[in-house]
């Protein structure tokens, strides 16, 4: 056991988990890092952050900010097991980490595990994933040259998926709910310019059409009820996250939302337990808040390992 | 063994003759799942030589990606004898990617 036992093990290995690895290896702790892909989280899906901190004029991928992430924590020690975490005992001691590889002990453990996407919750929405309807507008967008497609959303990532869509497809059609968008005002601006991309304001899919693959929509404005078929060749779906926080439910205290209930000092219901990052109930969710909670739960850790 | 990289010119000779069972990724090198995906399959291709990883670029070779039908990456494919018996989307940790390929 003694060499799968560690000071802090920190699951995920987006920006809250590698700042907790870089802060936590730096004041002298044996770090271990669980991640099931290569670093960076969320963020690898943004193929461009203007937002972090430091980056000057240089806009950077996720995937690489997140790759100098682990290199930056695994530089003082941290190390990192590329497995799958299938269960966690928070109350044992020391705590047990089950994984596809095995199980790790640690004294304390931080859970930034972060977010996913939200599924509608249509029928057929899983069915028709990569015929027609995705997640990854940055991914799946260039199959869609030349094609009408619709965005579901209104915040800062729909409509960035939107304007990535709008320089591919014939015609986007952003779907939202209300009739004002959540997105920054930065983003408004660049949407005037966008002379191929229409809104279906105050609407709701409450339909996949589909013929071996996704033909259109239904949609239902919100007020009148009335119906209207849109037919579309793509849908991709930005309503927002979910938290990754099924491992823990019955260990951890957690919103109605199922976000781990944390304050600022990132210590959750559990005595030596730490949420950082989108894992953790709070206001905002972005890459600086995420690294700002894994450095206060690296900190906190510290402190509760010392006073063991 | 290492991943290997396929394009039209060695698809058959890699892929549809392979006596070993093929992991078949459509990739792009621009795409966020893909890459999170890249190490996973190189530790699969090193630690599983019973199987054999094949990686098709959809940018360099999008007459593959279309002839089997992708529309969204990552795309994964066992093939067997030449044919495509399993295909799934997005990216899978090792336990699962170990029991697709089963």
């Amino acid at each position: 056991m003694k060499e799968r036992l560690y000071d802090v093990a920190i699951l995920g290995g987006g920006p809250a988990g590698y700042t907790a690895a870089l802060y936590a290896a730096r004041s002298g702790l044996r770090v271990l890092v669980l991640e099931k892909y290569a670093a960076g989280g969320q963020m690898t899906e943004t193929p461009a952050i203007e937002n972090y901190p430091g980056l000057g004029e240089h806009a950077v991928d996720g995937f690489t900010l997140g790759a100098r992430m682990q290199e930056g924590a695994e530089r003082f020690g941290a190390e990192t097991v590329r497995t799958e975490v299938l269960s966690v005992a928070l109350g044992e001691v020391p705590k047990r980490i089950v994984t596809d590889a095995g199980e790790y002990f640690a004294h304390a453990v931080i859970i930034a595990t972060g977010a996913t996407h939200k599924h509608l919750g249509l029928a057929e929405e899983a069915s028709l994933v990569g015929r027609g309807v995705g997640y990854c507008a940055s991914c799946d967008g260039m199959f869609f040259k030349g094609k009408t497609v619709g965005v579901v959303g209104g915040g800062n990532s729909a409509v960035s998926d939107a304007l990535l869509l709008s320089k591919l497809a014939k015609k986007v059609y952003i779907i939202h709910r209300r009739d004002t968008l959540r997105a920054e005002r930065v983003y408004h601006e660049k949407l005037k310019n966008a002379e191929n991309v229409a809104f279906k304001w105050n609407s709701e899919v409450v339909e996949l059409l589909s013929d071996e693959r996704l033909t259109g929509v239904t949609l239902s404005h919100r007020d009148t009820e009335q119906k209207e078929t849109l037919l579309l060749d793509g849908l991709f779906i930005s309503i927002g996250r979910r938290p990754e926080t099924g491992l823990f439910l019955g260990q951890l205290a957690m919103d109605e939302y199922g976000y781990i209930v944390a304050g600022e000092d990132t210590e959750t219901s559990v005595p030596g337990v730490f949420a950082a990052g989108d894992v953790r109930a709070k206001p905002f969710r972005q890459i600086v808040t995420a690294t700002a909670d894994g450095a206060t739960a690296a900190y906190f850790a510290e402190k509760y390992i010392a006073s063991l | 063994m290492s991943v290997i990289h396929a394009n039209k010119d060695n698809f058959e000779n890699e892929v549809l003759k392979s006596e070993r069972p093929v992991l078949l990724d459509f990739y792009a090198t621009w795409c966020g799942p893909c890459r999170i995906l890249a190490p996973i399959l190189d530790e699969l291709a090193s630690e599983h030589p019973e199987y054999k990883v094949v990686k098709v670029d959809v940018d360099a070779a999008p007459e593959l990606a279309e002839a089997y039908g992708v529309m969204s990456i990552p795309t994964l494919y066992v093939i067997r004898d030449g044919k495509a018996v399993k295909k799934s989307m997005g990216a899978l940790p090792k336990a699962q990617l170990l029991a697709f390929m089963e």
